[in-house]
């Protein structure tokens, strides 16, 4: 056997896998966004701009998953860092594996079942209720942008949690001594040192809740209740609702536009930050 | 023992007191780290603690750096009591095991951190000047924009040994510095970190658990066992004096013969080896008669001959190593057991080489003997 076919070989699973069901859908998205939708829905080939024009009737739910994806992963970014800087730095071992498998529990149930507990939680009887027994009345908190964007914290908090767990877990511990030797306060080492040396995990953890996020479908529809919906949700009303597969296929090209280039910026962001840590080291 | 009275480690010879442990404990649990240490450091001193891995001497560096409080007792560093002042606001700097480079700042920016952390700031011009210097100083000069990762095992230890003089500290504390390099490269960074001890004039004080290291380097050593100081003194002092069986041990190499003390007169003691010759020996610290006793003899202070007299042992070579000015031999007695002959060229051209196999006698002259506790 020579090398290069033992290279085809190992790679052909991937890469078919890769084929099927990546590259040929996407293709088949693309082509179909430029068609037109049939007399009783579905598709019938065309060469037109006209799905794309009409873009801006699902603003709407774009402005919403362009918001709270951002805002969704800043928020679980905030969380879950201090809580992996003490499960990394600061707990005794003995704890640290049991805090761990705390962080991931929530992972073993469906998060359908975890977002109807949500539902009751921020519903007329749960939250709200417990406000107004202290005499803040009127509170309004499910099928908000805050619900669901404590959903989808909620949800992808471990995600973002283990990334930035083993970057910190990672970190040789007497840095940190060698910068307070050095004259440096707690609060400049963690600038100077823990943070920059943990930019890695917070960069993969971004990146994974971001690209979930950005593609998010049950969170909205549960705790958004049809008012706070995503691109997602409006896939699924255009493809199965309506059947305009020609329009459902353009606002899919467009959201997987829309995070190529978003996630090239951000990586951009991250590696310039690398690669001019001094800055960084200097905040 | 005849702890308390014994502190020779107070004693700095008149000069000024950099740095002092009184009476220092350090546990840890139910672990006593450091036990009732006593000792004064002089400045411009170079210093080590030698011991095993455990003994303590890592615990005394790291609490004269800020990284551990005593349980008991007081560390002062120029005077003052600094127990509880946190690492970042002592004049003391470090250079770590394995060196504890920051990886993600190039090697000038490793070498300004300290200088950088200084409050009010230091101009920019005042801390590249500086890390120019501390480069210069470990020839390292060009090498100011390269990463960590980049740079050999020898020149990361010269860039944390930059990394901490180029902020002139009172006190340098180096943790085993040299033990991740190769021999030759060993051998070269002791001499080199004499030098630039003695013209900072910055005091050292090293841990290793290398004795050669150690006795190569400082001006006084510091034998520490199981928490405690054994003893203190310059490196011949050590070698001549030792103060017991542990220290000889540690300090250069030797012979140990077990024996009893059979009498004692004027710091001369005559002792009963096991297979009951008596010889006598220099007994450097106080011997009572029927005391269980170590003769130490070191190799090159056996001569071994085959026309030597009856009052000699008689051996028999088992291993001859050739090593240029001095050939080792190890040779055996029947019953004091196997020990190491260091013969130089001079008697070798006299009488010698002897071959594997020779039976000869071995003898010393009385006062290469020196009889220590057994402890």
């Amino acid at each position: 056997m020579t090398q290069r076919t033992r290279n085809l070989l190992l790679l052909a699973p991937a890469g078919t896998w890769f084929l099927v069901m990546l590259i040929v859908p996407l293709t088949v998205v693309l082509v179909f966004s430029f068609g037109e939708r049939g007399a009783s829905g579905g598709y019938v080939p065309a060469f037109t701009l006209e799905q794309y024009a009409n873009l801006p009737a699902r603003w709407a739910a774009f402005k919403n998953t362009l918001i709270l994806a951002p805002v969704g992963t800043l928020a679980a970014l905030v969380i879950a860092y201090p809580l992996a800087y003490y499960l990394a730095v600061l707990a005794s071992p003995k704890w640290k594996t049991m805090l761990l498998v705390l962080v991931i529990v929530p992972f073993w149930t469906s998060i359908l079942i975890r977002s109807y507990a949500w539902i009751f939680l921020l519903g007329g009887r749960g939250i709200p209720a417990l406000l107004a027994m202290i005499g803040i009345e009127d509170v309004r908190l499910i099928n908000t942008p805050f619900a669901v964007l404590v959903g989808i914290v909620y949800g992808y908090l471990p995600l973002m949690v283990f990334p930035i767990f083993v970057s910190l877990d990672r970190l040789d511990k007497r840095l940190l001594e060698a910068s307070s030797d050095l004259g440096a306060t707690r609060i400049r080492t963690f600038l100077q040192v823990t943070l920059p040396l943990s930019l890695p995990g917070i960069a993969t953890g971004s990146l994974l809740v971001f690209i979930l996020l950005m593609g998010e479908y049950l969170i909205p529809a549960l705790l958004g209740g049809g008012k706070v919906f995503f691109v997602g949700n409006a896939l699924v009303d255009l493809f199965l609702q309506s059947r305009n597969w020609a329009f459902g296929s353009a606002v899919a090209a467009t959201l997987v536009i829309i995070m190529l280039i978003s996630v090239t910026l951000y990586m951009r962001l991250i590696s310039k930050l690398g690669a001019q840590r001094e800055d960084v080291s200097l905040m | 023992m005849d702890k308390g009275e014994y502190t020779p480690g107070r004693d700095t010879g008149g000069k000024k007191i950099i740095a002092e442990l009184r009476g220092v404990s350090k546990r840890f649990g139910a672990v006593l780290a450091a036990d009732d240490l006593n000792l004064a450091i002089a400045e411009g001193e170079f210093l080590s603690f030698l011991g095993p891995s455990g003994c303590g001497k890592t615990t005394a560096l790291r609490m004269l750096a800020g990284f551990e409080a005593p349980t008991e007792g007081e560390v002062l560093i120029d005077g003052e009591v600094v127990n509880t002042l946190d690492a970042h606001l002592r004049p003391v700097n470090m250079v770590f095991q394995q060196y504890a480079l920051f990886p993600h700042l190039t090697v000038a920016q490793n070498i300004g951190y300290g200088l950088k952390q200084r409050r009010p700031r230091l101009p920019k011009t005042e801390i590249a000047e500086k890390v120019a210097n501390a480069l210069e100083l470990v020839q390292l000069q060009g090498f100011e924009d390269r990463r960590i990762w980049e740079m050999s095992g020898g020149q990361q230890q010269r860039v944390a040994l930059a990394r901490a003089v180029v902020n002139e500290p009172k006190l340098l504390l180096l943790d085993e510095p040299l033990a991740a390099l190769d021999r030759k490269l060993r051998k070269e960074m002791q001499i080199e970190l004499q030098n630039i001890q003695r013209r900072l004039g910055i005091t050292f004080i090293l841990v290793t658990h290398d004795q050669e290291e150690a006795l190569s380097m400082s001006d006084r050593v510091c034998i520490m066992r199981a928490g405690k100081i054994e003893q203190i003194g310059s490196p011949q002092d050590l070698y001549d004096r030792p103060r017991n069986r542990y220290v000889a041990g540690f300090v250069g190499s030797t012979n140990f013969f077990d024996g009893k003390v059979a009498g004692v007169s004027a710091q001369v003691a005559t002792v009963t080896l096991s297979n009951g010759q008596d010889v006598t020996g220099e007994a450097v610290h106080d011997v009572r008669p029927g005391q269980d006793v170590t003769v130490s003899v070191r190799p090159e202070q056996i001569r071994l001959s085959a026309t030597a007299g009856e009052d000699s042992l008689q051996v028999t070579v088992l291993n001859r190593i050739f090593l240029g000015e001095h050939t080792e031999y190890l040779v055996r007695h029947d019953s004091l057991g196997e020990f190491l002959v260091l013969a130089p060229r001079i008697a070798e051209l006299n009488e010698g080489p002897f071959n594997t196999g020779d039976v000869l006698r071995a003898f010393w002259d009385p006062g290469a003997a020196l009889v220590l506790e057994n402890t």
